[in-house]
């Protein structure tokens, strides 16, 4: 019989129950919860009378409507002002393992406080009313994205009813060049299967461009994975992992400590383990990654040239390039280091903490955002990144440079609060979705690698950062 | 949750790959607190030529005539069709809530994004994988004939075309018999609640620092 590869695993240890249909109860460690998701499924739980089942995995804290500046004002707008009080109050009702309210010194983007406080551990079942759930499988977890009825469902009964996914693994051999990232490795794997091509799938991450990674890019490129169609992305944990974890408040205790690495160090695939698909790409090949269109598989290599539709000979395919090119205001065959920029957005789940900052920070020390960049804007993670950063003076090269510091929040990566484009403003981000309208109606978003966003605000087009 | 057993209905089609979540119902209606009321924003940047906002009127806004579902032969439609990874990105229940509280109960298309297909079901839409042939002749006929009404039979798992052609589609039987009979899953998971139990003291036992 075959080996069992990381997801069995995870999936084995957190099977509760099977019917005879096949239809299964997975049981959920970690519940974390902001505020856009969940009032209509306390509010679900209310109705039906039912009592949380187990408050004690729930992480909780509003990040997608705070502002990011002038919290002394609070929030302006009353709808997302009563979406975070709705959060505060059924958090106050229900209780939680931590909640974080507006203003707290630690408050951030959930998929940046669970991690950074030890919540998030190897070996876990972790659900979030968000995609990027997918985030927290950086650590050995089976993390993933779901809806607000089945955040109701394991509020009431701590399991999710679930099909077992098919199994990838996506091994990334070799050496990264210098310059190139987590976000890019991210961009290429996507640029190559496609924004369909994890559908139905746990993608599991491997290779030694994975290993060489920092607990930080293993995030980044887990947080990516939903952008391949995977709801789940897995790294396998190891001696990072539990350095990175050592002494967070919610790590295991000394006691236990010695104990669940022992454990965790079981959580690998097996050699002999089977895989439905395999992509193997060579980390040498990868250039930093900018993309030109509105889907996150629109992407190239940043010394590559805006594609022409006319080349394309699947229909669908050549109508999506038509349709990208004319939302993004481009022209076929134009150079991607041509293309001049409005905005920079440093910042998200996928890239606000603090090695993303200090890869940041390392670009734009000593130099000036272009005057033609209207708003360059750099949002730490969390209250504990952005202290952090402040302690080894980032913040200081980032304002000098000509880019605000901001509060810690989800801000322009989906723009529901007051950070946003206009319509036609074209915009270097390090966040995770070019879809149109995504950073405000009618805005033009391209992703790209901190570094790459730095070059982008310092030259206002972007730039191949490794000619710096 | 709405049953569902059968659809006679007309078709609209949406022809493009790829649509996001953040089309079918944009960030700023997410601010709502309600599961209801989102149906007349849904498509809101595609559908209208103004910016919407949460509370707005649509009554009076302008439309974009160009966009499908503003032309009169689609009105009243409650099948879409659809191209494939329908409902990728953002895991927001607010597009099948959309999308449902427009009018649609049934949607077809090749492919879809895992987390929305899984959300239509809890909120008693069907949706419907076809083959990629099948997803074509219905886009074209649907275009070619106003009026153009489909048959949706979910117990035996068929539609049927105007010309009297039919296909069968999977399901699997869990979800079909929760849609069929409008089933509360919270209540029924709760009937294994002492399975539940007994594999939490086990859980327990060999990860105790989960349970801190």
């Amino acid at each position: 019989m075959a080996g069992k590869t990381l997801y069995d695993k995870l999936w084995d240890s957190h099977l509760a129950h099977e019917d005879a249909d096949g239809t299964c109860l997975i049981y959920i460690d970690r519940h974390l919860v902001h505020e856009v998701t969940s009032p209509q499924a306390f509010e679900g739980l209310r109705l039906a009378n039912r009592k949380p089942w187990r408050a004690d995995t729930i992480v909780a804290n509003p990040d997608h409507n705070t502002p990011t500046k002038d919290w002394a004002k609070g929030i302006e707008d009353p709808i997302s002002r009563l979406q975070v009080e709705t959060l505060d109050s059924n958090i106050k009702e229900t209780g939680a393992l931590v909640y974080f309210p507006f203003k707290h010194a630690n408050q951030g983007i959930i998929h940046v406080i669970g991690p950074e406080n030890g919540t998030t551990l190897p070996g876990m079942t972790v659900v979030c009313g968000d995609s990027h759930t997918s985030t927290h499988g950086a650590f050995g977890a089976l993390a993933h994205g779901i809806g607000t009825s089945e955040v109701e469902h394991v509020l009431a009964t701590q399991t999710l009813i679930a099909k077992k996914s098919k199994r990838m693994l996506v091994r990334v051999d070799g050496k990264l060049g210098v310059g190139v990232t987590a976000k890019d490795v991210a961009l290429a794997v996507i640029g190559k299967i496609g924004t369909a091509g994890g559908n139905g799938f746990a993608i599991e991450f491997g290779g030694e461009v994975i290993r060489d990674l920092s607990m930080e890019g293993r995030m980044t490129i887990c947080n990516m994975a939903i952008e391949a169609g995977a709801r789940a992305g897995i790294i396998a944990p190891d001696e990072k992992t539990a350095a990175y974890l050592k002494g967070r408040q919610y790590a295991p205790k000394p006691a236990e400590w010695d104990k669940a690495v022992a454990y965790w160090n079981t959580l690998a695939s097996d050699a002999d383990a089977v895989f439905d698909s395999v992509v193997v790409l060579n980390g040498a090949d990868i250039a930093p990654q900018v993309t030109w269109g509105t889907s996150p598989e629109q992407v190239l290599p940043v010394n590559g040239l805006v594609p022409d539709p006319a080349l394309e000979q699947d229909a669908t395919k050549r109508t999506s390039i038509e349709n990208a090119l004319k939302y993004m205001g481009l022209t076929a065959n134009t150079p991607i280091e041509q293309i001049k920029l409005d905005k920079v957005f440093i910042g998200s789940c996928t890239n606000s903490r603090i090695e993303d900052l200090r890869a940041a920070a390392v670009v734009a020390k000593g130099k000036k955002v272009a005057d033609s960049i209207q708003l360059a804007m750099v949002v730490p993670g969390s209250g504990q990144v952005k202290r952090m950063a402040e302690e080894e003076g980032l913040d200081k090269i980032f304002i000098e440079a000509g880019f605000e510091w901001r509060e810690p929040g989800c801000s322009m990566c989906l723009a529901m609060n007051a950070d946003r484009l206009s319509p036609g403003e074209r915009c270097a981000s390090t966040s995770n979705r070019n879809f149109e309208g995504r950073q405000g109606q009618g805005g033009r978003t391209h992703l790209v690698s901190p570094a790459m966003a730095v070059a982008a605000a310092i030259a206002g087009h972007f730039v191949d950062v490794r000619s710096l | 949750m709405k049953a569902f057993t059968q659809l006679t209905g007309l078709a609209c089609p949406i022809d493009r790959a790829n649509i996001d979540t953040d089309a079918i119902i944009p960030k700023q209606f997410l601010k709502s607190i309600k599961r209801s009321g989102f149906g007349p924003y849904l498509f809101d940047e595609w559908r209208y030529k103004d910016h919407g906002e949460p509370g707005m009127d649509c009554t009076h806004r302008p439309l974009n005539t160009d966009f499908v579902l503003n032309q009169p032969r689609y009105q009243g439609a409650q099948i879409m069709l659809a191209r494939e990874n329908f409902g990728c990105g953002s895991s927001r229940e607010h597009a099948p809530w959309a999308i449902e509280d427009y009018g649609f109960r049934v949607i077809i298309a090749p492919s879809y994004a895992d987390i929305f297909f899984n959300n239509c079901y809890k909120n008693g839409m069907l949706p419907i994988v076809a083959s990629h042939a099948m997803v074509d002749q219905l886009f074209k006929a649907c275009e070619a004939n106003v009026g153009y009404t489909l048959q949706v039979d979910l117990p035996s798992q068929t539609v049927t075309l105007p010309s009297g052609e039919t296909f069968s589609f999977d399901i699997h039987p869990t979800s079909k018999h929760n849609l069929l009979n409008g089933l509360d899953e919270i209540g029924l998971t709760l009937l294994h609640a002492d399975k539940i139990k007994a594999f939490e003291a086990k859980h327990k036992s060999a990860q105790p620092w989960l349970f801190a």
